[in-house]
């Protein structure tokens, strides 16, 4: 449990500390890859909670959905749709779900 | 929990990648916010519209401003009629007059009247003044007008309604020379009140200042109207 805090912290450090800026224009892609983020992360320890943690799917889940969640928004504004606030909702939605039964894991330890 | 070891390279490098996206994202964020506080894009839209729909209002009454100006051109003709309704402070070269109760001592069987100035005595001077083309005329620092009026208060004149008692200060504004001249013509009013001994003393300078008439413009029964032939 340590070594994924270490990682969390080391990347906190390097993002503050570097140069990079997200323009405006993707700002709303980037803030919806970050949710897709998270949302991958508390599945994936609620998965290993459960026992059915697998690292490939881990992985290319992290990457995939947060890219996929950004490609869907951007089609969404092509389309003229506001796909956004839908992701926002269904990652938001799912990470308090997955929030909720990893709490009631930790309680019932 | 095996299974979460199992991984734990993995997901300390999907950490890593995490971390960086959340502080990336904060520091965007907070500058996004640095320069216009916390006022949202649709309020800011909102400003910048009535903004602009206010500088074209005022550009068309700045506009409409210029327009009338040229039109009116009235400001030389309200600056004379300010100045001939006593409604403005002037400056110019003139005299000044005193003129203080008589001195002498009043012999018996006289009336002690004679001897103190009357509102008569004043209008006399004021109406040689004018006479001699006065331009601005104060008594005691009230302003002559149209409407004054000069009289006798009980031991005090009245002018403007205000009472004041004597010396009396004339200041008027006009030709010095012909002031004084018209005031110290043989006969004139000066020799006359020299008579009871009434003091009147004449200061020529080349800066007398006149102050404005202070009362309300208020008229409760004229009314302007069209000119007449024949004053019919």
């Amino acid at each position: 449990m340590i070594l994924p805090l270490l990682g969390l912290f080391l990347g906190l450090i390097l993002g503050a500390f570097s140069p990079v800026v997200i323009p405006v224009a993707y700002a709303k892609f980037f803030s919806v890859a970050l949710l897709a983020s998270l949302d991958t992360v508390f599945g994936g320890l609620k998965a290993a909670h459960r026992e059915q943690f697998d690292n490939t799917v881990f992985v290319s889940g992290f990457f995939l959905n947060a890219l996929l969640a950004a490609f869907l928004v951007y089609i969404g504004d092509r389309l003229g749709l506001d796909l956004y606030y839908v992701a926002l909702l269904a990652f938001g939605f799912r990470s308090f779900k997955n929030l909720a039964i990893l709490r009631r894991y930790y309680l019932h330890k | 929990m095996p299974s979460l070891k199992k991984g734990s390279w993995s997901i300390a490098g999907v950490c890593v990648v995490l971390g960086f996206m959340l502080a990336v994202q904060f520091r965007t964020t907070e500058e996004m916010r640095l320069p216009d506080g916390d006022i949202s894009w649709q309020r800011m839209e909102e400003l910048t519209d009535r903004l602009r729909a206010l500088e074209e209002e005022r550009d068309s009454l700045k506009e409409a401003l210029r327009v009338a100006g040229e039109e009116g051109n009235a400001s030389p003709r309200d600056e004379q009629l300010k100045i001939l309704a006593g409604r403005t402070a002037l400056i110019g070269p003139g005299v000044t007059i005193r003129l203080d109760d008589s001195n002498q001592k009043v012999k018996v069987g006289e009336n002690p009247n004679l001897y103190v100035i009357h509102d008569d005595d004043l209008l006399k001077v004021i109406n040689e003044l004018r006479a001699a083309g006065a331009e601005a005329i104060a008594v005691n620092n009230e302003r002559l007008t149209a409407t004054s009026e000069i009289r006798c208060a009980g031991p005090t004149l009245s002018v403007n309604n205000v009472r004041s008692a004597a010396p009396f200060e004339i200041k008027a504004i006009g030709n010095r020379q012909t002031l004084e001249g018209a005031l110290k013509m043989r006969g004139g009013v000066a020799d006359s009140l020299k008579i009871w001994g009434i003091e009147l003393s004449i200061d020529s300078a080349e800066e007398i200042y006149i102050p404005p008439y202070k009362g309300s413009g208020k008229f409760t029964y004229a009314v302007a109207t069209e000119e007449k032939e024949g004053g019919a």
